[in-house]
Parts: structure tokens; sequence; C-alpha cells
């Protein structure tokens, strides 16, 4: 991340200078910095509220019903949460949310999995397989009905906004597959 | 169909408070021990969220994702993949608000039952903003080693990218 941080920030300096934007550029330091703040106060709100509804849920023992469900998926993808029943709730709740499209949930859901699946090595800073593997099911999430993009396509004058549904589950399906794929085949590097 | 998210999101809500009660939880009682969290993590995501914005608002205003595109374009012509929804992809793993917008200007322009606003939407539908997650996530946690994630991540939009060319290709024509 290091290095994909710095390259990212020269380059875009670099190039600046040639494509005449530097004026953009200069712009671009302090709105995004303010935007960053907008952003985590935006989801202050949303995070405390999908927490406090997960509490609930946790206590009612309604996650560990859910987990339970999820548990001969679970164990396959992250076989370091097999015998460990909080973290194996918070992804299951985590997953459920992407499932129903509830991309507000989540973000706070994921983050109190990652939470979870931390407390198995707390004092390390370095990624653990299961982490990996549940980072990049989130980033090629699964979801079932993409309701952000039926609403755009019917305000856009579209016959059927639905009908990329069977394409859309596929392909986020296979990518969501291909990453997992390529986690696996990585994992055996490991040298932390 | 506009509403049905809505109707989910309120049946889900309702289900969990009710599960709650029925079990004689202490609903509130437990929904602000939860929330309390909450709190801790948004001041914990900050930082990396600063930085990451920073890094990709300065990509954007370079020019330089536009340049990607022109560069781009005839390498992925002969494979069948239309050139006008490479600055969605492009966009789509760095920045949500950016991607949103990028997608709504591929509908105004090509119309949404088209084969280039198709593609756009199943793009749309099926991606999420990588390096958004990747940062949100591990920030919140403290992880600074992330091996092999973003490599991982990014092959999953690859593909998605392609498949959702190939499968309109197949679904609609």
């Amino acid at each position: 991340m290091n290095y994909i941080w710095c390259g990212i920030v020269l380059l875009a300096v670099c190039f600046s200078l040639f494509s005449g934007h530097i004026e953009d550029v200069g712009n671009a330091v302090f709105t995004s910095a303010q935007d960053a703040a907008t952003l985590a106060f935006q989801m202050l709100g949303i995070l405390c509220f999908w927490n406090g509804l997960m509490q609930i849920a946790k206590d009612a023992r309604l996650t560990e019903k859910i987990a339970k469900v999820l548990s001969p998926l679970l164990d396959r993808l992250f076989p370091g949460i097999r015998l460990d029943s909080d973290a194996k709730s918070a992804v299951s709740m985590n997953i459920t949310a992407n499932l129903m499209g509830l991309g507000n949930a989540a973000t706070p859901l994921g983050i109190a999995a990652m939470r979870e699946l931390k407390k198995q090595d707390p004092h390390s800073v370095t990624a653990s397989n299961d982490m990996i593997r549940f980072v990049v099911l989130n980033t090629a999430c699964i979801r079932l009905i993409p309701t952000t993009v039926a609403m755009l396509r019917h305000e856009a004058g579209s016959e059927a906004p639905m009908e990329i549904l069977p394409a859309t589950i596929l392909a986020s399906l296979l990518s969501c597959a291909a990453g997992l794929l390529v986690a696996r085949l990585l994992e055996g590097k490991r040298n932390a | 169909m506009r509403n049905f998210g809505t109707y989910f999101l309120l049946a889900f809500i309702c289900f969990v408070i009710l599960y709650g009660l029925i079990r004689r939880v202490p609903v509130f009682d437990s929904f602000l021990d939860g929330a309390k969290q909450g709190l801790q993590t948004a001041a914990q995501i900050l930082p990396a969220l600063v930085a990451l914005l920073f890094a990709v608002q300065l990509m954007i205003a370079s020019g330089i994702t536009e340049k990607l595109c022109d560069l781009l374009s005839p390498i992925l012509a002969p494979i069948g993949f239309p050139a006008e929804v490479l600055p969605l992809c492009i966009l789509s793993p760095i920045s949500g608000s950016g991607s949103l917008s990028a997608y709504q200007s591929i509908l105004a322009a090509y119309g949404a039952d088209s084969f280039v606003g198709r593609v756009a939407s199943v793009i749309a539908g099926a991606t999420e903003t990588t390096f958004y997650a990747v940062t949100v996530y591990y920030g919140a946690v403290g992880i600074k080693k992330i091996r092999h994630t973003v490599i991982a991540a990014l092959c999953a939009d690859i593909t998605g990218f392609l498949l959702a060319a190939l499968f309109v290709r197949l679904f609609f024509d």
C-alpha cells in the first residue's frame, strides 16, 4: 500500500505538469481532505446505527442462527474461523447484508467482522489469509438485487430496468470467484 | 421496483427488533451498547480515508485517468469490449461517486437499453469501490501489511468487466 499510494500521488503530480491540470490538482489537495471528513461524518451515524442493530441481533442470538445456516460455506471460504463463533457470526451478517443489497449495512457489519478476525492475532499488523479473502469477497460483492442501478436505468428511460439482473449476478459471482481463486493461489507465498 | 430495497430494509430492521423482543433482549440498551462502537470505528477510519481520497482525487484531477482510457481502448477493441465504458471501469475501483457519475453520463449519452448502456449497467451493478473497501476495512483494525489483497481484488474487478461485455453479448444479441 505504501508504494501504491506514493506512486499514485507522485505520478499524478508529474503528469499534471505536462497535461496543464496543475490548478485542478492543487485544488484537489484540499477538497479531498474535506471530502474525506464529510464522508467519515456521514458514515458516523450509519456506523452507529448498524452496530446498534447488530448488537440486538447478537444479544438475541439471531446472528448465531444465521451463521449456522451459512456455516458450510463459511468453513470452506474461511478455514481460520471454523472454531470461532463470534467471527463466524460477524462474517455471516456482512454476507447477508451484501446479498440483500444493503450496501449501507454491509460496510459497518464488515468492519465488525474485521474486528473479530483481528482478535485471532491482536498484535499483528499483517493481514491474515482469512482477512484477505474476506476483503476480496467484499470488493467483488455478490449483490442479488442491484437497486441503485435499476433505479438509474429506470430514470434513463429503460424499457426493462431489471433485464440486466441475470448478467449482473453471473458476472459478480464469477468475478468474486476469480478474486478468491487468485487470493488462494497467492497465499502460498506467505512470509509473515 | 424502486421501493423494493426500502421495503426489504425496513422489513429486516423490524425483524431484528421483533426477534430481540421475543427473546426478551433489552432491545434499546443493546442498541446503545452496539452504537457506541460506531463512534470509535468512524474515528479510526478517518485518517485512512483522507489518504485515499487525496490520492484518488489527485489522480482524477491530473487527467491521468483520461489518458489511460485513450491508451487502453485500441487494445480492448479487438476483443469486443466497448471503449465507451472504459472511464467507468477505471473509476469504479477507485471512486464510488466518480464511477456513479461516469455511469450516469454513459446512460445519458447512449441510452439505457443500448449495448454500451447494458454493459455499463452490469459493471455498475457487479462491482464495488475496491480501494475504498480495502482502505476502510484495514484502516478500521490497524492492519498495515495487506499482502496480496489488492492484486486479488483487481483480478476480480477485471474479470467482472470482461464478463459484463461477454454476458451482455450472449444474453441480448
